[in-house]
């Protein structure tokens, strides 16, 4: 069985942000890079799918991610993690970074290497779309499930039954044959850590770069970023910790009278 | 290419209140207004979309039940944008619209957002989307390309519901859907809880600023003195600290307590999603620029361990 995975590395902001030259991203200065979260999820489901295949012929876990040299050190972590193998397909500017552009680069590489499963993350936390997996399982020709929760794999059936998370804490069972792609939702396992030794053969490991166009329009073209204006916001309540809790203590009793 | 396609969420016989928001939405939006229902057996929650605003309601009937399955969505869909194309389709930025909408957008090369909060027409045929990115710090304007219709996908509870009382024309259309590959098989309810975190009146609520699992037990006694109910956010209870019926947030409850008090929350969209409505909100966390200030009425840029501590010390 093979599973690829599609991670992505995010960027955060920190404190501070400037908005670029451009007008169209922040000033990349001010962004601190990892691994997403929703990604080590989809991995760690990966790892453990192919754990308890243990003992089966050809058990393999290839992580893909669609960025520029940087966004190696996703991949670096998910082979310290257990991933077999590392694909990064070269990306775009700004102007390419939407999740359709994304979806069909990943689609090149589904094509090639024909697995049985494709984990997503659900969405990545810097964009928040939601999208990529669910359009990669359309342009890939595979059936899918959004938003997975658990996931159970009967090798024999080929059939994977899954729960899907409404809101509210309702689950919705769904079973798929696989081939299959699932966007995986967090708090799905606990991933693992990556310990010193495997971080360090990691770094040791080749990592494959390859072109893959996308020809077609995109989904959306950012025509300008900006800080939004505070509003109102909240009345700020002091620095000092005993003022503030005699504030808050108040306030509580105030509005709960 | 004209008009607004509103698609409709329903769950357990029930229209969700997002397909009502959805409507509002599309008043600043090119006219008519059609609202989709698809269901096997749509008819009986026509009358609950016939809201002030809707100029048509299609009944899509599809699948073998009303449950959702994606590729029916996606296919009932498709029938309804072969027929005509709109220029705008809305749909919730929800958990089933994310199973089916950006396959959609993705084979018929379609304009497409999600997590939109603002939208209009610039000028005719120019459809303008704000979404936040970077964790909600910075906003962006999307545009899309001509030609093609643009299918955006709402951010729940920023528009007010639309309300009832509409009188819109009804079309029905049958279609034969070819099973979904993926099949829903039946529902499992939340485990019974002796908390429901949606009826206190005061709630005290803990995030990820917490930090470890062993900081929970304080904040427990802390909101047991206060006379609080403890509630939390999502990674706390995908941390396994505390079970999934004390979590606020879009996949978890909708609260509207008197007062919320947050400890370290930083306030992702699915979260203030759930807690908005609450009728004081004071937050105390230690990053400045964290999300959550600009939905509280009070806020405290503070290490919560000490508010806690003083909190402690008044109760």
């Amino acid at each position: 069985m093979k599973t690829v995975v599609c991670v992505k590395q995010v960027a955060a902001l920190g404190d501070e942000v400037e908005i670029d030259d451009s007008g169209r991203d922040v000033d990349h200065d001010y962004l601190e890079s990892s691994l997403n979260e929703w990604d080590v999820f989809a991995l760690e489901e990966a790892l453990r799918l192919k754990e308890s295949l243990d003992g089966q012929d050809g058990h393999e876990v290839v992580v893909v991610t669609v960025g520029d040299e940087e966004c190696e050190q996703a991949l670096r972590r998910c082979l310290a993690m257990g991933a077999d193998r590392a694909i990064r397909v070269e990306a775009g500017g700004i102007d390419e970074s939407d999740p359709l552009t994304t979806a069909r680069r990943l689609a090149g590489i589904i094509g090639r290497e024909v697995p049985d499963l494709v984990l997503c993350g659900v969405q990545s936390s810097d964009a928040v779309q939601a999208a990529t997996g669910v359009m990669l399982a359309e342009l890939a020709g595979l059936p899918r499930v959004a938003v997975v929760t658990s996931v159970h794999y009967d090798a024999t059936s080929a059939k994977a039954q899954v729960h899907r998370e409404l809101e509210g804490g309702l689950l919705d069972e769904v079973e798929v044959g696989m081939p299959a792609l699932l966007t995986i939702q967090t708090g799905i396992n606990e991933p693992r850590y990556a310990n010193l030794r495997a971080i360090k053969q990691a770094n040791a490991k080749e990592i494959e770069v390859v072109n893959v166009p996308s020809e077609g329009p995109r989904a959306y073209t950012v025509r300008k970023m900006f800080v939004p204006e505070k509003g109102d916001g909240a009345e700020m309540l002091g620095s000092d910790a005993a003022v503030v809790a005699a504030r808050i203590a108040e306030i509580v009793r105030a509005r709960l009278s | 290419m004209s008009g607004t396609l509103v698609l409709a969420e329903h769950l357990g016989g029930k229209v969700r209140d997002v397909t009502l928001e959805l409507v509002t939405a599309a008043q600043g939006l090119p006219r008519p207004v059609t609202v989709a229902v698809i269901a096997a057996s749509p008819e009986a929650l026509l009358d609950s979309v016939d809201l002030v605003g809707v100029d048509e309601i299609v009944a899509v009937r599809a699948g073998e039940s009303d449950d959702f399955e994606n590729d029916v969505y996606q296919q009932a869909l498709d029938t309804l944008l072969d027929g005509s194309e709109p220029e705008v389709i809305l749909a919730g930025f929800t958990v089933n619209s994310m199973g089916y909408a950006p396959a959609v957008a993705a084979r018929r090369e379609l304009g497409f957002a999600s997590d939109v909060f603002s939208v209009e027409v610039e000028s005719p045929g120019t459809i303008v989307a704000t979404r936040a990115f970077y964790g909600s710090k910075v906003h962006g304007e999307l545009t899309f390309a001509a030609g093609a219709p643009v299918l955006l996908l709402l951010r729940p509870t920023v528009w007010a519901p639309a309300t009832p009382g509409g009188s819109a024309a009804r079309r029905h259309l049958s279609l034969e859907t070819t099973p979904s590959r993926a099949r829903h098989r039946g529902y499992r309810e939340p485990p019974p809880s002796e908390v429901d975190i949606t009826t206190s009146d005061f709630l005290l609520s803990i995030g990820r600023g917490i930090g470890e699992r062993d900081n929970i037990e304080r904040f427990v006694e802390l909101a047991e003195k206060m006379g609080a109910t403890l509630a939390v956010s999502r990674p706390i209870v995908d941390a396994g600290w505390m079970p999934s019926a004390r979590q606020v947030g879009q996949s978890g409850k909708t609260v509207k307590p008197k007062v919320y008090l947050a400890f370290g929350i930083s306030g992702a969209v699915q979260h203030l999603a759930g807690m908005k409505g609450a009728g004081t909100i004071i937050a105390v966390n230690s990053d400045p620029d964290a999300a959550i200030f600009s939905v509280a009425d009070f806020g405290a840029v503070l290490d919560l361990f000490d508010v806690a501590d003083e909190l402690d010390k008044l109760y």
